[in-house]
Order: structure tokens, then sequence, then C-alpha cells
């Protein structure tokens, strides 16, 4: 095709330079940039936050900083990794810039839409910001009543304000979704062609739009029992504090699947595209999403074996958790099985769905330790339910996000990144993630509690490893901004499809044209068909 | 369980530890081997399979409907071995033999206040005897709180507002850690204490120390004196609120039609809220105490309720009130012996 590759003349990020060309933009591609500056920013802040927690807890004492300081931390840390950088992660980045093209489509169904929803995060991201600033929260993320109704002194209105807007963007991604997903498909583009990823996307939008309303309400009813004092959750006037817990978890336990579903849905991408094999069992892999997205909704309970729930319904809810394993496990499976006789090849994406696939497991697997009831008593609220759900939500959702990163980002910024740093970084999140929290398993069974900011001495060693491990996993994410940087100028040309990849979206141009394709594609073949994707020059040096 | 001195696993000291334990292994070796398996896999796959060629692509498989049944039902029935299991234990640990002994618990930013039937009150600290079934009944002074000890393998939150409970059998003398593990505010890590379980004899010794004021029903009986509920509620049955003799167990009818049970959780209602359900036959005229009695005093006049039920509280094991004389103790079972 070309002899050298060059980057086109005309492609999105060169419509207009101006500020005003990108805050009133309608394109989803550059919304998703947006997003991307965005939630980047809130990960940093989140991340300064667990600096702080581990750099705390290296010593048994709580010398670092005060309890008061200490609780803000963790509370912090876990609202602005879970409401403003993991919810929007892979959806509102990846998923708004590839969804359109990858169905042959010019932009999502309702661009102004799209737009708003950026607008609506951003203020409700400026609500959290300006409530820690001015000395922030210290109710946990979950926000417990009585304690977050009554007890604490700290800005607990601004910051549920904050996750109450913020939710409004994610209703109104995943609208924007299902709907473009249902009516903007290219001719051709039937329901079983669809890549994998949009299939995930697909059923985190419902995740999104009919649960996040529910934390919306919750967020409501707090806020007038704490400024209003109108007793919903107090035992005093009649009001139950275990309610909230049942309200708040029917959201924050799908929640999770909106976290995870979208990386599963990457990750589905990276392993066939590298192995250049198409996915194992498509139907099974596609439906066990939307298994997941639905089994999602009824197991929220199992957050609350030791609330004083009845014997009785923590044996349904244990009951319904192992049934989210099913699907997960599904498609593990056949990841694994898409590999065989396949031509696998280790690219820097391929390291983190490797990566992925592997945490994920863990993660997965230690969750039937915590659905068996007889187990759960023991190691509920420890620092076990800790180092799994960042199995989950680190080792899943972000070694996905990151993934789906280093695959499109070539597409996104029509560059290569330096290839040898980023299968570093690769490595040093995966080995820096499980010195971090593979000890806190140990730890947690041994019996040390969750937001603790000081511990008994006989802990210590196992947290000490934890913040060691911490400091090579914060480097393995420092790494990829610097490369990801630099290799906007000094990168090298990708082309349009530099893997080899079988999508719609690396038929297009890389960067992509502002509608996406000069001719909208027909679709007349499968997904995930190698063969006749033409060879093209590696990128490798 | 230690490595380099380093403790790695918690201690067993209680009857379930061994059941809790034993289902974390298999838990762990069930999980082990499927996460081995998925890894040898991936990596064998990737190494076997890596592409030679630039262009090369893999074989053309779809898929396998055998095997996605395959490994969809075997992890179906190894999970439901799990749950069945975690069910079964945990139904032992949610129930609390007849004979257990009461010890009542109230978390309050930032401890844990204990008071044992026979008088004593400890703070962050609780003394027990190996070998009896205990059964600990929590409530909570303000926020959420959870009561835990690693060593036993139980927990259960402390809720404000009402009883939750949890029992164990301390099978090996010893001190070990209590923590709070449901997050409470400023001083939650600071809201931890110790257990020492006693042989049964120097549990008896210990409980002679201590203990000014009398048993806790003794105690609630002052109370109930002094909040003057015995100007209403007198024993004949001819005050103006009903008699309290006999009444824990039994089912009272109430003005509204409906009936009520008996129970802690009523009891607790009827003293904070007296007006939510009036026995037929009398007027709402009992003040409410609400904020106006702590939740531990509240406990000691429970007991003392109880105390007028001997029939009713020989049932659930402990003769409240009546002194449970230390000369004469039930045969203790031996330490690490099971029961039932």
């Amino acid at each position: 095709m070309l002899d050298k590759l060059r980057i086109p003349e005309r492609h999105y990020l060169h419509e207009g330079h101006s500020l005003r060309s990108w805050l009133l933009t309608k394109d989803h591609k550059r919304i998703a940039i947006m997003y991307l500056m965005s939630i980047s920013v809130m990960f940093f802040i989140g991340g300064l936050f667990a600096v702080g927690i581990r750099f705390e807890l290296a010593t048994p004492q709580g010398d670092f900083v005060t309890a008061d300081t200490y609780n803000k931390f963790f509370t912090m840390h876990g609202i602005i990794m879970v409401f403003f950088f993991l919810i929007p992660s892979i959806p509102a980045v990846l998923g708004n810039f590839l969804i359109p093209p990858m169905i042959g489509a010019r932009d999502l169904a309702f661009p102004r839409i799209n737009l708003l929803s950026l607008y609506i995060y951003w203020i409700g991201g400026i609500f959290t910001i300006y409530a820690m600033i001015t000395g922030g929260v210290d109710t946990g993320w979950t926000f417990y009543t009585p304690y977050s109704a009554a007890g604490s002194n700290s800005h607990v209105i601004p910051v549920a304000l904050g996750i109450f807007i913020a939710g409004f963007s994610s209703i109104l991604t995943g609208l924007n979704f299902i709907v473009t997903i249902h009516r903007m498909r290219a001719p051709g583009m039937t329901w079983f062609r669809l890549p994998l990823f949009v299939w995930a996307h697909y059923a985190t939008s419902l995740v999104q739009v009919l649960g996040t309303p529910v934390i919306a309400i919750t967020i409501v009813m707090l806020f007038v029992e704490r400024a209003f004092g109108f007793g919903i959750f107090d035992p005093a006037r009649g009001g139950d504090p275990v309610l909230f817990q049942h309200l708040f978890w029917f959201y924050s336990h799908p929640a999770v699947y909106i976290m995870i579903l979208p990386a599963l849905g990457v990750t589905s991408e990276l392993v066939s595209t590298f192995s250049k094999k198409t996915i194992f069992g498509y139907s099974f892999v596609a439906f066990s999403s939307l298994a997941i997205a639905i089994f999602g909704f009824i197991v929220w309970a199992h957050h609350m074996f030791v609330a004083g729930i009845s014997t009785y319904s923590a044996m349904v809810f244990s009951f319904l958790s192992f049934s989210v394993a099913i699907p997960s496990a599904v498609k593990v499976f056949n990841w694994t099985a898409t590999l065989y006789k396949g031509a696998v090849s280790f690219e820097t994406p391929m390291l983190y769905a490797y990566g992925f696939i592997g945490l994920f497991a863990i993660g997965g697997l230690t969750g039937l330790f915590l659905a068996t009831l007889g187990l759960d008593i023991h190691v509920h609220d420890t620092y076990f339910v800790v180092a799994h759900f960042h199995y989950i939500m680190v080792g899943g959702a972000i070694m996905g996000y990151l993934g789906g990163l280093h695959f499109w980002w070539p597409k996104i910024t029509g560059r290569m990144y330096n290839n040898f740093f980023s299968k570093v970084s690769a490595i040093m999140v995966f080995v820096g993630f499980n010195i971090t929290f593979f000890p806190q398993f140990v730890v947690g069974y041994l019996g040390m509690p969750r937001r603790y900011h000081s511990y008994p001495d006989e802990m210590q060693v196992l947290n000490v490893m934890s913040s060691a491990g911490a400091t090579v996993l914060g480097l393995g994410y420092v790494l990829p901004v610097i490369y990801f940087l630099l290799s906007l100028r000094r990168g090298r040309v990708a082309g349009p499809n530099p893997w080899g990849a079988s999508g719609l979206e690396w038929q297009t141009q890389s960067p992509p044209l502002t509608e996406n394709f000069v001719e909208i594609p027909i679709v007349t073949g499968e997904p995930y068909e190698y063969d006749h994707v033409p060879a093209k020059e590696s990128h490798l040096v | 369980m230690t490595i380099f001195g380093i403790p790695i696993f918690p201690d067993q000291a209680s009857t379930f530890a061994k059941d809790v334990d034993t289902l974390y292994f298999f838990i762990l070796t069930v999980c082990s081997f499927f996460a081995l398996t998925v890894a040898i896999l991936v990596v064998y796959f990737g190494l076997r399979y890596r592409r030679k060629r630039e262009g090369q692509t893999g074989a053309r498989i779809e898929g396998s409907l055998p095997l996605e049944l395959m490994w969809s039902v075997i992890p179906t029935v190894i999970a439901m071995v799990m749950f069945g299991w975690g069910a079964s234990v945990f139904y032992h640990l949610r129930r609390p033999p007849d004979d257990a002994m009461h010890i009542y618990a109230v978390g309050k930013q930032w401890m844990w206040k204990f008071q044992h039937l026979e008088g004593q009150r400890e703070i962050n600290e609780l003394h027990i005897p190996a070998g009896r079934p205990i059964k600990v009944t929590v409530s909570s002074e303000d926020v959420l709180h959870s009561l835990y000890f690693p060593s036993f393998r139980t927990k259960i939150d402390a809720i404000p507002g009402r009883y939750t409970e949890l029992w164990f059998e301390a099978s090996k003398p010893g001190t070990y850690h209590i923590f709070c593990a449901e997050y409470c505010g400023t001083n939650h890590a600071g809201m931890i204490g110790s257990v020492t379980v006693l042989e049964p004899q120097a549990y008896q010794a210990w409980l002679q120390g201590g203990g000014e004021g009398g048993t806790m029903a003794e105690r609630g009986a002052r109370l109930f004196e002094q909040h003057a509920c015995n100007s209403c509620h007198l024993d004949s049955g001819q005050g103006r609120g009903p008699s309290l003799k006999n009444i824990v167990g039994t089912t009272v009818e109430l003005t509204d039609g409906n009936t009520a049970v008996v129970d802690d959780a009523y009891l607790r209602e009827s003293i904070l809220t007296s007006q939510a359900k009036i026995v037929k036959g009398f007027q709402p005229l009992m003040p409410t105490f609400q904020g106006l009695i702590s939740e531990e005093n509240l406990l000691a006049l429970i007991e003392h309720v109880k105390s007028m039920s001997p029939q009713a509280s020989t049932a659930s094991g402990q003769p409240a009130g009546a002194t449970p004389s230390p000369n004469a103790p039930k045969p203790p079972a031996r330490p690490g012996e099971k029961k039932q």
C-alpha cells in the first residue's frame, strides 16, 4: 500500500485547534479525549491518596497523619477512584471513542448529550474537589448511616452531591450507547457481528441506566436525612440504618460490573487480535456479559452478611452470588481456548491482557471465598475483601483500561509509543500489583480490619510488603504517562492498522476523520476474521 | 502459624475455627487448581503457538458446545458444593445452643463495653471461660460497629436500635484480639481490645474478683425503681401498666388488634418508644425513654424483666437474675471438645 506511512492530512484532531473547538465539539472522539484527560487527573489525585494510605500503613502506629486525616485519605481515594475514575474509565474514553467506528457509525446517536455528559461529569468532579479542598469527607466511600447522617463532621453533602451529579453523566453515556448500538449499526453489522467490546458496553450501559438512578435516590435520602433530619435511617425515629446499605449496594454492587464488564470486552478484543484467531465461543462470551449484568443486580446483600440480615436471606444471596461466578469463569475459559492453535504475539497490549486474565482470575476466585457464608463471616470487612476488590477493580478494570489504551493508542493518535518501555511498564504493573495486594489476602485472613489507621505490630511485615509493592505499581503507572506524551511528537507513525486487527475501526485511517469513515462500510464478514486482513509491515523495530 | 516469626495464620481458638479453616482450605485448593490450570494453559498456549512469521493467522476454530457445557456445568456443581458447605457452617454459626452463657456487648465510639450477667462490667476487655458456648448480644450506642473475634472466626455488626447476636465456644485459653470491623469514625482503629479465655476454674475465680453492684438483673432492678417503673408495672396486674411477671416469651394482644411476642426487641421498643405497641386494656400513659437511658442500662433493665419470668429465661439457658452460683458451675466441657 504505502511505502512510508504518514499521518493523514485531515483528521479529527485537526478539526480546529481553539479551546472553543474542543469545548463545543460534538465529535465523540474529541469528547473521549477530554474524558481521558479528566479521568487521568482524577486517577492521579486518587493515586496520591493511595500513596498517603500506604505510607501511613508502613508502620503499625498511626504516626504519619492523624486518624481523621487517614480516614479522609481512604474515603477520598475510594470516592475518586470509583466514581470519577473507574466508572467513566473504559466506557467514557474507549467506548466513546470506539463504539461508533466499531459499528460503522459516524458518531453516537446523541452527540450533544454526549458532550452534556462530560460537562455533568466536570460539575460533579468540581463539587467533589471543592469538598476535598475545604476539608474532605471521612465516611468511607460507602457513606454508611448513621455515621454519614449524624456522626461525621466532614463535608458529606457536597461530596454526595458531586456523586449524585456525576451519576447523571453515567446514565447519559449508557443511554447514548444503548441507542447507538440499537440504531446506528452499519448495513450488515448484525448483532452477532458486533465486536465483543460492543457487547460488553451494551451490558454495561444497561447497568448504568438501570442502576444509577438508585444511587441517586439513595443520595437524596441521605441528603434530606443529614440536612433536615428526616429520620429515614435513624432508629430513634423508626428509621433503619441498614436500609441505607440495601439501597447503596443495590447500585454499588452492579457498579462493580460497570467497572469490570468493559475491561472484559477489551480483553476479548486483545486476546483475539494478538492470537490472530476468532474468539472461541463468541455467543457464550457475548451472552456471559449480559448474564453478569443481570445477575449483578440480585446479589447486593452479600455485602451485608454480618449486618444482621436473616440467616435465610443470607443463604439466598450467597446462592445467587455464586451464579455470577459462572459467566465470569466461562469468559476466562473461552479466552484460554482462543489461544489454542492461535498465532500468538506478545505486544504490549497482549501483555496487559495476560496480566488481566491472571489478576481477574484471582479476583474472581477469591470472590468465591466471600460468597461462601461460613467464610465471609470471618473475612468480611477485613483486608481480604480489600485485596479481593482491588484484584477486580485495579487488577481487572485498570489492567483492561491500560491494555485497551495501549491497543487503541495508535488509532487515537496515529502514532506508536515506545515498545520497550511500554512492556517494562506492563510487567511492573503486574508484578507491583501482586506484591501490593497479595499480602493483603494473608493479613486479611489474619484478621486485620479494613480502614484501620493503626494495627497490631505482628501485622507489620505484610503491610510493609504492600507498601513496597505499591511503589513499584505506582512507577508502573507513571511510565505510560511519559511515553504516551512523548509518542505524540516522536512516535513512529502507526498507519491505519498496525496490529493487523479485524475490527471496522481499523479500516479507517489513524487518527480517524471527524466523520470516521469516508463512506459507511458495508459489513459482509463475520467478526474476528483475520484471513482477509492484509498483512501489514510490522510496526516493530 | 508463623513463617520466620511472622504470623500468617490466625490462632484457632474456638470450636468454629477448625470448621471455617477446613472450608477455607477446601476452597483454596479448588481455586488454586483452577487458577493454576488457567495460568499454565495460557502460558503454554502462548509459547507453543507463538506467531512465527508476519501475517500468520490462527486456526479457524469457532467454539465447541460440549466444551462450553463442560466448563459451565462443572464450575456450577463445584460452586454449589461451596455454597452448601458454607451455608451449613454459617447456619451453625448463627444458632447459639440453648445452654449458652449470655454476655452483653455495647459498641460506642470508640470502645466495647461488656456486661456479664453476674454483674462484672468490662471495657475493651472480655474474660470468658473455655469450653463453654457463649452467646453475645450486641448493640450500639451511636453508629454502626462490628464485634470481631478473628481467632474465633466470627463477627457481627452492632446496629443502633437493634440487638444482634453471635456465639462461639472458645477452645484454647489465651488472649486474643477483639476488633471493631465496621468503620465508625475517627478512632475506629482504636476500638480494639482483647478477649482472655480462661480455664473454667480460673474464670470462676475471676468472677469472684469483681462485679460491684450485684448481678446485671439486680442492677436492672435498681434502675426499675429509679425510673419508677415499679409504680405502674405492679406484679399484681392492678397497676396502670401491665404486670411484667412471666411475660417473657409469651404473646400479648395489642390495642390495635395485632399481637406481639415478648422478646428483647419488644421490651426494648416498649421502653424506648412506649407508644409504639400498647397492650390491650391499657392506656398509652407510659413516657418514652428514648435518649434518657443508656444502652447498657437498657440491657440491665431487660435482664431484670427477664428475671421476673424464671421459666422463660431458663429455656434460654442462663437462669437470668437468679445468681448463677459460682459454687455450682455447670460441668464445663473440656477445651476443644465439640458440643452437639
